[in-house]
């Protein structure tokens, strides 16, 4: 994994950190596959190479879903880079999934 | 031939108490069991309070664990709150009889891209459920998620199946809901909660608060259907049902002196029923408050301790004036037997008063309450209300035998029938106290109006108050 780039005023910041993608599911339905295999996709095309996907799996750690606030499945976090940014449904809109992540902007939707 | 038993069990449909002062005797035993109840009402009606009772009450007297999904309060908030009703939710909390669980659903939208359920919810109410077992739910308030997620088919589907999953799980669910405009609930819950309703309402009346409950539905058993009084008080809720749905109480044949022997002659020479109700009416100055006094004094000389709730004059003006009619009431405040409960009405509304007077008297264990005088209720609610308010006192106060003396001003000197509140159908005797005039003076006479049970005298005589108490004489 490249190392996280540390924190100046740089514009190539950007380019250089690591994306923390957090996807949470409950159990291995068809809405969680479709979520991952679509984020994979997307990740791939806009995020190569700097991108690192966790999956939480609720019931398996049903704790993290009061501790992390979750009550729509699937929901993807990205807890990096920061601010926390919280988006729910299986990934298949690909244009509110960018917008959702901050990499477009929001005017587009 | 016996009924056979399957029909028998069929039936019975279980009841879950709640613990809530009134609600089960409303409810004919309390909540549906392994079913939601729904409470809806508007914003400060009392919803989470009543909740929260219903499972703090679960587990502090009925050995159920409970938890409680808040979607508006959090934890601490919650705690704090109920910590000034008296109930220490932390406690609960450590001993594992109470989750709270607080879902965050933010306001503003999150981007929906695709397909999705709230699973997330269900693992974490049955999450909560299996860390202590529980057998009560609190959801205050779905509604929330209405703002948080925008596919209200999602929603609704969702919401079909969570209340097909707590059947299933075998708890006792109770879910509040926000009134709605021209829907019972904003999101109309009542779609899904179909087993029991309960309604509560908030009114402000001429700054006068009155909070009242009603049974919508109830599915598989009687209720109550009139509205209730409560009150939220500093240890919770307390229902006022009233106390004798059928009239059929046991008529006593004990008698009391009414502590005027020449009453005592008009009244077959034995007095008032002991456990009845007496109305004393009269213009300002008649003497209704020496009546009373006389009552006190003669039930305090047989040892029978005695409440006097005085809403127009002090404890000691009282003791004072009667002092100087040779009424002295001193002695038995002394002694424990006579104890005196002074407020205006104007201070709290008719439910606050009927809540203070059923605690003292649960608390003294009288068995002579006077009353003196209830007229100043008029002001405080609408007459429908002083009326309902007194019956179901009244009840209250038959049903423990307890004889009860009120008075009541008379605003003209006009016929008494007219000026006095309705309540004089609800008494068993009634006398009246007029000034007259006569020979050039004012004088008192008294007459008894009516006196259920008793073939009373129909004299009128005159009422006179001598420095040695009151004596009755020929008018």
């Amino acid at each position: 994994m490249e190392p996280k780039a540390k924190t100046r005023k740089n514009q190539n910041k950007r380019e250089t950190e690591v994306w923390e993608l957090r996807l949470y599911v409950a159990g291995q339905t068809p809405k969680s596959v479709t979520a991952f295999s679509n984020l994979k996709r997307i990740c791939e095309e806009h995020l190569t190479g700097k991108y690192h996907i966790e999956i939480v799996d609720l019931l398996e750690n049903p704790k993290l879903a009061a501790g992390d606030q979750i009550i729509a499945v699937p929901t993807l976090v990205r807890k990096l880079p920061p601010p926390i940014r919280k988006i729910i449904g299986d990934l298949s809109n690909e244009e509110r999934v960018l917008v959702g992540l901050d990499l477009i902007p929001r005017e587009k939707i | 031939m016996a009924q056979p038993k399957k029909t028998q069990t069929l039936n019975r449909l279980e009841k879950s108490p709640t613990g809530i002062r009134g609600l089960d005797e409303i409810t004919g035993g309390g909540l549906p069991k392994g079913r939601p109840t729904l409470i809806c009402g508007s914003a400060g009606a009392g919803k989470t309070v009543f909740a929260m009772e219903f499972l703090a009450r679960g587990a502090l007297e009925f050995n159920e664990p409970g938890v409680y999904m808040s979607f508006e309060e959090n934890a601490e908030e919650l705690i704090k709150n109920f910590s000034s009703l008296g109930y220490n939710l932390d406690r609960l909390c450590s001993r594992k009889k109470l989750v709270i669980d607080y879902v965050f659903i933010e306001r503003s939208q999150i981007i929906e891209t695709g397909e999705y359920d709230l699973e997330g919810l269900f693992v974490r109410l049955e999450h909560a459920i299996d860390s202590i077992g529980a057998k009560r739910v609190v959801l205050d308030t779905l509604e929330a998620l209405f703002s948080g997620f925008h596919d209200t088919f999602v929603l609704r589907a969702e919401l079909r199946r969570l209340f097909r999953w707590l059947k299933d799980k075998g708890v006792t669910a109770m879910v509040t809901g926000e009134r709605g405009e021209r829907t019972l609930t904003r999101h109309g819950l009542e779609e899904y909660v179909a087993d029991c309703v309960i309604m509560l309402d908030h009114r402000v009346t001429e700054q006068i608060s009155t909070r009242r409950l009603r049974v919508l539905k109830y599915r598989g058993s009687s209720h109550g259907t009139n509205e209730y009084p409560f009150l939220i008080r500093e240890d919770g809720v307390s229902v006022f049902p009233i106390t004798s749905l059928s009239v059929d109480r046991k008529a006593g044949r004990e008698r009391v002196s009414s502590g005027i022997p020449q009453l005592d002659d008009m009244l077959e020479g034995k007095g008032y029923y002991r456990g009845s109700t007496v109305l004393v009416s009269g213009g300002p100055g008649t003497g209704k408050t020496s009546m009373a006094a006389a009552l006190v004094s003669s039930a305090c000389q047989r040892g029978e301790p005695c409440l006097y709730f005085a809403f127009e004059e002090s404890e000691s003006e009282i003791a004072r004036n009667m002092g100087s009619i040779g009424m002295d009431l001193e002695p038995w405040t002394r002694k424990g037997l006579l104890h005196f409960e002074a407020s205006r009405p104007t201070t709290f509304g008719l439910e606050e008063h009927l809540s203070v007077v059923h605690k003292r008297i649960e608390e003294a264990k009288p068995s002579l309450v006077i009353l003196d005088p209830i007229t100043n209720f008029i002001s405080v609610g609408a007459s429908l209300d002083v009326k309902s308010m007194i019956t179901r006192l009244i009840d209250f106060v038959k049903s423990k035998q307890i004889t009860t003396f009120f008075t009541s001003l008379s605003q003209s000197a006009g016929a008494p029938e007219h000026t006095d509140t309705a309540v004089s159908s609800l008494m068993d005797t009634w006398i009246v106290l007029q000034h007259m005039e006569s020979g050039g003076e004012r004088i008192r006479k008294l007459y008894i109006l009516k006196s259920r049970g008793t073939a009373h005298s129909n004299r009128i005589r005159e009422f006179r108050i001598t420095s040695h108490g009151i004596a009755l004489a020929d008018a």
